[in-house]
């Protein structure tokens, strides 16, 4: 592989040839900043918040998109870089609805890091608001077009990671918005509800349902693990406030890459159902009645003895559980095998 | 997998046969979706048009419990235009000319006559997964819970085998697993005939090898499978059953059969975290935590061992499955001596040979993939890559058999079951996530527009849907993306249960029902 030299911010790095400024920029923690940038999606060049100059050329470039040449020079904070990233900022803040004090991505939202770094008010361009009604038709997230930057990372998402191509951009110019084609509402569209758009928005256009005016306060523990579903494995980080789980976020893990589908996502709120069984039940009288654990227990230890004592060591059996850990698996063979005294033991792998 | 998840999209020719692989592993698919963006040729071999045959570039909708046929038909093609990889066949592989000689009658207008897939479509099919470099099988229960399952594996291989796809990166034979530890359940020797580590009950050697670690006599006696439960409780030979987190009640084949024998067991305890169909049949039933409140590990469908870690309380008294195992093993006057899980894995690590490196210090950020023999070894990416595990590649024909069902006069249609992307196994726990309840609040049956036409079924209707061992009433889903003659009904849901229709035909190997194959007739539900 070539190594080619090129100069950021008069500071000399070496890379790989066919890389961009922007990737040699972050691999080497020089800040640029993007929108519509993501390094798992197609580059578009759309937001123009990642101009650099390059010495030579007539004008800005965009970094996520060039690819350095050997020798090249960038610098990443001139006088007109930065006044050409504040005019950007400045034309998305125009028709931006200014909800910062309830808006559920305050705090982590691209649009406010970047205004605030580049001190923009929005003050410089007034524009008709967007107007658009919320789209709650999904029962795990919301649609509001209002707040959306049109950078694209959610049609980009949808399209060439999830695969099912349920957004689009409609119109033109400042009228840009995201959607499902002829205005539908998401679920009537090939939408699999994975969230992958939530979780790439850079602003507050698509957000989760749960944990909604709760998430931004709370004293929120991340908590990684691995999904309880399908047998990919993803990593997943379980948002928890106290004993409550508020949220899933996807982790970068070797499986899962970074990306969940809809169970690992927003099928986590069978935990708290109030179905849960809190307390052993023994059968008197035909009905399953609460017990303790020592009754359930010792039940089942003299239950289990006296059935040996009658039938022999081999009239008991398990069926263990493909959702249980490895642990657990390995004890219960253990108890069937070293205590019961039996192979009698199987789960549901075939079915 | 012999290959790894992350491979995936680095695959030219993805060949997808009985798995729909977009509802049932969305995240792998979303590997395939990046692969077919590069360019990747797709081949799917489905009764339904699934998400991913939409994409296909070669869709075969064959008829259910043709695989075989289909198989062997795309061996055909590919030996008869000398497409193999002789070299490889040659100097790593037995039973070659068997094979050769077995295919010789699965030419592609005999296959397409039993499959009823297009000749030139299998045709086709032979020639791109022949072409590709980087050629991934992926496959799941829509082959394997067949009469003939373990054989159409066999015939998978075979085509694996010819063309050198095995013990490479990017190409091999990838089954996707279902459950989040079914792959670390069968690897923890809860199975009848295993230990840990699939080392045989009835290897002496290995025999003596836990007697000295348990300290126990032990027996060499293959125990009784899942799928052997109802007989053996009907012959009196079973009388107490422990069921932890399974709920029979829903996924097993011929329901009616399933709770005849749980309540003629003596005595039924079930550890779940919900009162599920089966839970409610029993004398006991113990509250267990659920994957959110326990520590542990889980291993993948990649055979990566991956943490879990504890992140809220269980419920009230809930605990642990760990906790309540080893509480029973200490009643029963044995030893548990095991403060956590860690303790626990110490001990897989030091029995199960593929395990021998996993500790949880090595797996606390990034899990490791088996086999991993000792403490220094990095895990196995992709298997087979010092050559084939059994030394040459065992190549042996199979035939096609038709299922133990077909259809006839009183049952003219073929049932075959699955899931969707929305729900989980028998919905214990996706049934009461609102949201995924709303998007998907019942069971339903696919029927094309021209078999409805012919029942006199109706979009959205309610009918009735009867095979040899029972009834359901379901709502009529009428769409083209199913084949003629074929019915589809997903097993999720206790009413309307699919599971009430399903064959128990097993497969003489492996004990798999047929699930995917039953012969039902159905009508709407005014008519019955």
């Amino acid at each position: 592989m070539t190594e080619i030299r090129v100069k950021i911010d008069n500071v000399t790095y070496t890379a790989p040839e066919g890389v961009t400024i922007l990737e040699i920029a972050r691999a080497n923690g020089v800040e640029v900043p993007t929108l519509c940038y993501h390094p798992k999606l197609s580059i578009v060049g759309a937001c123009r918040m990642c101009v650099v100059e390059v010495a030579g050329s007539r004008g800005l470039m965009t970094a996520c998109s060039t690819v350095a040449v050997d020798g090249m020079e960038v610098n990443t904070r001139t006088d007109a870089v930065v006044k050409s990233r504040r005019n950007v900022l400045e034309l998305l803040l125009s028709d931006h609805p200014m909800e910062c004090l309830t808006c559920e991505a305050a705090g982590k939202c691209s649009l406010q890091k970047y205004a605030y770094e580049y001190s923009v008010t929005g003050a410089t361009y007034q524009a008709e608001p967007r107007d658009h009604d919320l789209d709650s038709s999904n029962p795990f997230y919301l649609r509001d077009m209002r707040m959306c930057i049109t950078c694209g990372q959610c049609v980009r998402v949808c399209d060439e990671i999830v695969g099912a191509s349920a957004l689009g951009f409609s119109e033109r110019g400042d009228r840009t918005f995201v959607g499902p084609a002829f205005g539908h509402n998401i679920t009537d569209t090939t939408c699999v509800s994975c969230g992958s758009c939530v979780d790439f928005c850079p602003t507050t256009a698509l957000t989760s349902t749960h944990g909604r005016n709760r998430l931004r306060t709370a004293n929120i523990r991340k908590v990684t693990t691995t999904c309880g579903y399908c047998g990919v494995g993803c990593q997943i980080n379980l948002l928890v406030d106290r004993n409550e789980i508020l949220g899933v976020e996807p982790v970068e893990g070797p499986a899962n890459d970074g990306f969940l589908c809809v169970k690992g996502k927003y099928g986590f709120n069978f935990v708290n159902h109030p179905d849960r069984l809190k307390t052993p039940l023994v059968r008197r009288n035909g009905q399953l009645v609460e017990a303790s654990w020592d009754e359930a227990l010792e039940l089942v230890a003299r239950k289990f003895s006296s059935i040996i004592d009658q039938h022999g060591r081999q009239s008991i059996m398990s069926l263990s559980s493909a959702r249980c850990t490895n642990e657990e698996n390995y004890l219960m063979q253990k108890l069937f095998r070293a205590v019961i005294g039996n192979n009698n033991i199987d789960h549901c792998a075939r079915l | 997998m012999t290959n790894s998840i992350a491979e995936v999209k680095e695959n030219d020719v993805l060949f997808l046969i009985g798995t729909n692989t977009a509802e049932n592993h969305p995240v792998i698919w979303y590997q395939m979706v990046r692969a077919l963006r590069k360019g990747a040729k797709l081949i799917v071999a489905d009764p339904r048009e699934t998400i991913p045959a939409r994409r296909a570039d070669m869709f075969l909708q064959l008829r259910p419990g043709t695989n075989i046929a289909l198989i062997n038909g795309i061996i055909h093609v590919i030996i008869s235009e000398g497409l193999y990889d002789a070299a490889y066949v040659e100097a790593n592989t037995t039973g070659f000319v068997e094979l050769s000689r077995a295919v010789a009658a699965y030419t592609p207008d005999y296959v397409s006559q039993i499959t009823s897939v297009p000749a030139e479509l299998i045709v086709s099919a032979a020639r791109t997964y022949a072409a590709g470099e980087r050629a991934g099988v992926y496959y799941a229960m829509g082959i394997t819970q067949h009469s003939t399952g373990v054989d159409t594996v066999q015939a998978l291989s075979n085509l694996a085998l010819i063309m050198g796809n095995i013990g490479k990166e990017f190409s091999g034979l990838n089954p996707l697993r279902g459950q989040s530890n079914v792959q670390g359940a069968c690897d923890m020797g809860a199975l009848p005939n295993v230990f840990p580590g699939y080392q045989s009950v009835d290897n002496p050697e290995i025999i003596e090898k836990f007697e000295r670690a348990w300290g126990v006599k032990l027996s060499s006696q293959r125990g009784v499978r899942a799928t052997e439960v109802g007989e053996a409780v009907g012959k009196g030979d079973i009388r107490a059953l422990y069921i932890m987190g399974e709920n029979i009640m829903v996924s097993d084949p011929d329901v009616a059969h399933v709770e005849k024998a749980l309540k003629s067991l003596d005595f039924l305890v079930v550890q779940d975290i919900f009162l599920t169909e089966t839970a409610a049949l029993a004398d006991v039933v113990l509250p267990a935590a659920c994957f959110a409140e326990k520590d542990g590990t889980f291993t993948n469908t990649e055979r990566r061992v991956q943490r879990l870690v504890k992140a809220v309380d269980a419920p009230g008294q809930a605990r642990a499955d760990w906790e309540i195992i080893s509480e029973l093993i200490r009643r029963l006057g044995h030893d548990a001596p095991y403060s956590g899980p860690e303790d626990i894995m110490r001990e897989i690590a030091a029995l199960t040979p593929q395990y021998g490196g996993i500790a949880y210090p090595r797996i606390s950020r990034v899990g490791l993939q088996w086999p991993c023999p000792d403490e220094d070894h990095p895990g196995t990416r992709y298997l087979h890559s010092k050559g084939i595990a059994r030394g040459k590649g065992l190549v042996m024909p199979v035939q096609h058999a038709e299922a133990q069902e077909l259809t006839d006069a009183d049952y003219p249609l073929i049932l075959t079951t699955g899931r969707i992307i929305y729900h989980y196994h028998t919905r214990s726990m996706t049934g009461r996530v609102e949201g995924l309840h709303e998007l998907a609040p019942q069971s339903f049956v696919e029927i094309s527009p021209a078999t409805a036409e012919q029942f006199s079924v109706e979009d959205g209707e309610t009918v009735s849907v009867s095979s040899r061992r029972g009834t359901i009433e379901t709502t009529a889903r009428v769409t083209p993306r199913i084949k003629d003659g074929v019915v589809f009904i997903p097993f999720h849901f206790a009413q309307g249960n699919a599971n009430v229709l399903t064959n128990v035909a097993l497969d003489p190997v492996a004990q798999i029902p047929e699930l995917k194959v039953a012969a039902v007739r159905i009508c709407p539900a005014t008519a019955k």
